[in-house]
């Protein structure tokens, strides 16, 4: 059958499925890392935020009468519901944070393309308001159960590095110390792997351990390095850009380091950047959770607002904040600023420039013909005088 | 300037797909034995047809008068009997009349009217007698937008035009015919940019032509030394540009090769620039040098469904169907045909349309499997790929809206309709169509 439609007539094969695939398998890495470290219990979490996300989204195809199952953006949300959970976490919480992503965040506000705010963002933030407590154990992965010989002793049980040092911090009973002194004083483990490469370069094995994933955490947050991996792959296929991510993580680091220190008594300056990065949710956000195109900016500028944006709201809530929740909250903030920054971050347009520059000739060009013409109309003036 | 310039907002990296018919010369195709001349096929108002069913035609005789400022003279391009006249759809979709010609089994030959074979000295013509020629021949811009020459090159009133630059860029994928050219008539080719630098006597001729085809650069560079070809004292600059769509487009190129952007509702001379197709020098050269008015041109015949894809040199009215045959007929059935680049040329159904003077590619292409259509996931890739730097997301949903004044406010308008953001859509919206839509709609009110 001839066709006519309108120009142009190739394309350039992207499409909103190969993006959500592509930003699935940059996840899967960590997703896998994440199940690999924390057994069973991750796994079984894992799967039923998929499956419920899927769920959800096969049912209200069913009642709006649209077919966007298979778009991948369910999946996706899926992926990273699970990878936002606790490996610990009773079933029905990413049950539950999954139906709403899916059902409340993203469906009533139009589905795909229309929510104001990450799904997946929408139903922690959702479960970690409704279960705090639950949301907010954390148990040891399998390589830093190895190092304790699989008794985790009660004073870090339960925690991770960043609910250790809020704590403590919270409490100023070892004012002046950093987080490494804090965490060692507790009797917090590091792996043999992280001990030795600590002895050979002298890194700190605390953040030798956050950086591969042997530290507490969400099921898919806790390996910063898959998760870079995972980002670098998309940055290298172009699903996102840099500047997000980028201009997340430097402003972030900056407000640590000249801040971090200051509630531990540290003072200017002193601020943990490596371990603040490492530890949490941080990574996983700013490569994944804010570059969601639906929910960001779509220029440029836009992009490095919304990126610096995230960076001090984490920075806030991390340093000042008394919950162990930064990164949703904060990418949550700057979705709904989205709107506005889309208005206000209008690109330049072609040709302004010399747009302006030619007022500026025409000005120039007028003013002299109205000195000229004051001029003439000066001389007769003149010339009647004499 | 750097070695390799390119404009820098925006713009797309189409396979370019030349390889097809890139090495395959100019082919001098026999008569058809039927032509349809349009009235309409430049920009503009149709011309007048001075002709009427039964009339005997003489190669080059205008059989069409402009008819206003901004419109051309249109030629008979064989020798023969007009047998029709009728409305016939041009492959934009611009309904005109159109002179059926059947030529005469005798075409002229050398030294008989219409030949065109007599060498002429334009050289000694003053720059009236130049643009009144040029109209006389119905010189159009052939890159596609078949803008009149002859108004193309009166300049206004005050304005200067420091830089000729010769577009011969073909940023479209597929498109070889002014690579040929390039190739096969260079010296022609310059002695038509000279004819032009004559009229509007500029500063400097600059000569743009993407990395895809340095051994044309080269060629081209090789020759202005042979010829000695000198503007404002300089030799003509030949300046290689790195490949992106659209480059060919007079905005982009402007900007790659004098580094000056033209702003909205602004032409080239507002920047002291005149843009000058390919294949326009030529036809221009041929109309100054042998008084052989717009009557035939290269097409290139190309796509996957074409047996043997080729550049063929035919004249004004034949009919796509013609060219389709002689270039070995189709190998599997094409889902579209079309007129000009795969980026921003026109679908058409009717494989009797004529080539027109605007008519450089026919393509014949198998439908891309793209998948279907998503909402707008507001990825940017659009905002990020508009060399105009308009924000097509913000524009559709206006026009899906119906909000055609809000629409013209954002920038409508300025949209060249390139076809960069619906070519990098991941969810495939029809970008370009929505804005032909919104430019009507928003004209209206």
């Amino acid at each position: 059958m001839r066709t006519v439609s309108t120009s142009p007539h190739i394309h350039s094969g992207v499409s909103t499925k190969k993006i959500m695939l592509s930003v699935a398998l940059a996840l899967a890495p960590a997703a896998i890392w994440g199940v690999h470290v924390f057994g069973t219990r991750a796994l079984v979490t894992m799967c039923l935020s998929i499956g419920f996300a899927l769920l959800t989204e096969a049912l209200l195809n069913k009642v709006s009468h649209e077919d966007t199952l298979w778009d991948g953006s369910a999946l996706v949300t899926g992926m990273l519901v699970g990878m936002n959970m606790p490996p610990e976490v009773p079933y029905f919480i990413p049950v539950l944070a999954s139906v709403f992503a899916i059902g409340v965040v993203k469906w009533t506000f139009g589905g795909l393309g229309h929510n104001w705010a990450n799904p997946a963002i929408g139903g922690r933030v959702f479960v970690f308001f409704s279960f705090s407590s639950a949301m907010s154990r954390f148990s040891m992965p399998r390589t830093l159960l190895k190092t304790l010989g699989g008794v985790v002793p009660d004073a870090i049980s339960g925690a991770s590095p960043l609910s250790i040092t809020k704590t403590v911090t919270a409490a100023k009973t070892m004012v002046g110390m950093t987080s490494t002194e804090i965490l060692s004083s507790q009797g917090y483990p590091y792996t043999d792997f992280a001990a030795r490469l600590s002895a050979s370069t002298g890194m700190n094995p605390y953040n030798i351990d956050a950086f591969f994933g042997n530290i507490p955490g969400s099921i898919g947050e806790v390996s910063a390095f898959l998760l870079i991996l995972g980002g670098v792959y998309l940055l290298y296929k172009k699903i996102i850009t840099w500047y997000i991510p980028a201009s997340y993580l430097a402003s972030f680091a900056l407000l640590t380091w000249i801040f971090g220190g200051v509630p531990n008594g540290l003072g200017l300056f002193h601020g943990e950047v490596a371990a603040s990065m490492l530890r949490g949710g941080l990574i996983l956000g700013a490569l994944f959770m804010a570059t969601d195109m639906v929910t960001t900016p779509y220029t440029r500028t836009g992009h490095f607002i919304f990126g610096i944006g995230c960076g001090l709201f984490t920075f806030l809530f991390r340093t000042f904040g008394s919950l162990p929740e930064a990164c949703s909250v904060a990418i949550l903030m700057m979705n709904i600023a989205t709107p506005t920054i889309d208005r206000y971050s209008v690109p330049k347009r072609f040709g302004d420039g010399e747009l302006r520059r030619m007022e500026k000739i025409q000005r120039q060009e007028d003013a002299r013909k109205e000195t000229s013409l004051a001029g003439s109309s000066k001389n007769p003036g003149k010339e009647a005088a004499k | 300037m750097s070695l390799f310039a390119t404009f820098k907002k925006g713009g797309v990296h189409p396979a370019d797909k030349k390889s097809l018919s890139k090495d395959i010369s100019i082919e001098r195709l026999d008569l058809p034995g039927e032509l349809l001349v349009l009235m309409g096929q430049h920009l503009g108002a149709p011309a007048t047809l001075l002709k009427k069913t039964g009339d005997h035609v003489v190669r080059g005789e205008k059989i069409g008068e402009a008819s206003s400022f901004i419109s051309a003279n249109v030629h008979s391009p064989v020798s023969g009997v007009i047998v029709d006249v009728r409305r016939v759809v041009a492959a934009s979709g611009a309904v005109s009349d159109a002179a059926v010609i059947q030529p005469d089994a005798h075409q002229p030959g050398p030294g008989e009217e219409g030949s065109f074979t007599e060498r002429q000295d334009w050289r000694s013509m003053d720059k009236a007698a130049m643009l009144s020629h040029m109209k006389e021949m119905g010189l159009v811009g052939q890159g596609g937008a078949t803008f009149p020459a002859h108004v193309k090159f009166s300049l206004p009133p005050g304005k200067k035009a420091h830089a000729l630059i010769v577009n011969c860029v073909e940023c479209e994928p597929y498109l070889t015919c002014d690579y040929r050219l390039m190739m096969e008539r260079a010296d022609e080719l310059l002695e038509g940019v000279e004819v032009c630098a004559r009229i509007i006597e500029p500063d400097e001729v600059i000569i743009g032509i993407e990395a895809n085809k340095l051994d044309a650069a080269d060629h081209i560079e090789e020759r202005i030394r042979s010829l000695g070809l000198l503007a404002g004292g300089k030799p003509y600059r030949v300046q290689r540009l790195r490949m992106k769509y659209p480059q060919g487009d007079e905005k982009q190129l402007v900007k790659a090769t004098i580094g000056r952007e033209i702003p909205s509702g602004k032409l080239p001379i507002d920047v002291g620039a005149v843009v000058l197709n390919a294949a326009s020098a030529l036809s221009t050269y041929k109309a100054f040098a042998y008084n052989l008015p717009c009557i035939e041109r290269v097409v290139t015949v190309s796509g996957e469904c074409i047996a043997k894809p080729g550049n063929y040199l035919v004249p004004i009215g034949t009919k796509a169907s013609y060219l389709i045959e002689k270039a070995g007929g189709f190998t599997e059935e094409p889902d579209k045909l079309i007129s000009g680049g795969p980026m921003m040329g026109f679908a058409f159904v009717d494989e009797d349309t004529p080539i027109t003077k605007g008519f450089g590619g026919l393509l014949a292409l198998k439908d891309q499997k793209k998948g279907s259509q998503t909402a707008c996931i507001s990825c940017g890739r659009c905002v990020s790929a508009c060399p105009i730097g308009l924000q097509p997301t913000r524009m559709y949903h206006l026009i899906v809206r119906g909000q055609y004044a809000e629409a013209m406010k954002t920038g409508l308008m300025d949209c060249k309709e390139c076809g960069c953001c619906a070519y990098s859509c991941p969810a495939h919206l029809d970008l370009v169509h929505a804005f032909k839509t919104g430019k009507r709609m928003g004209r209206k009110k």
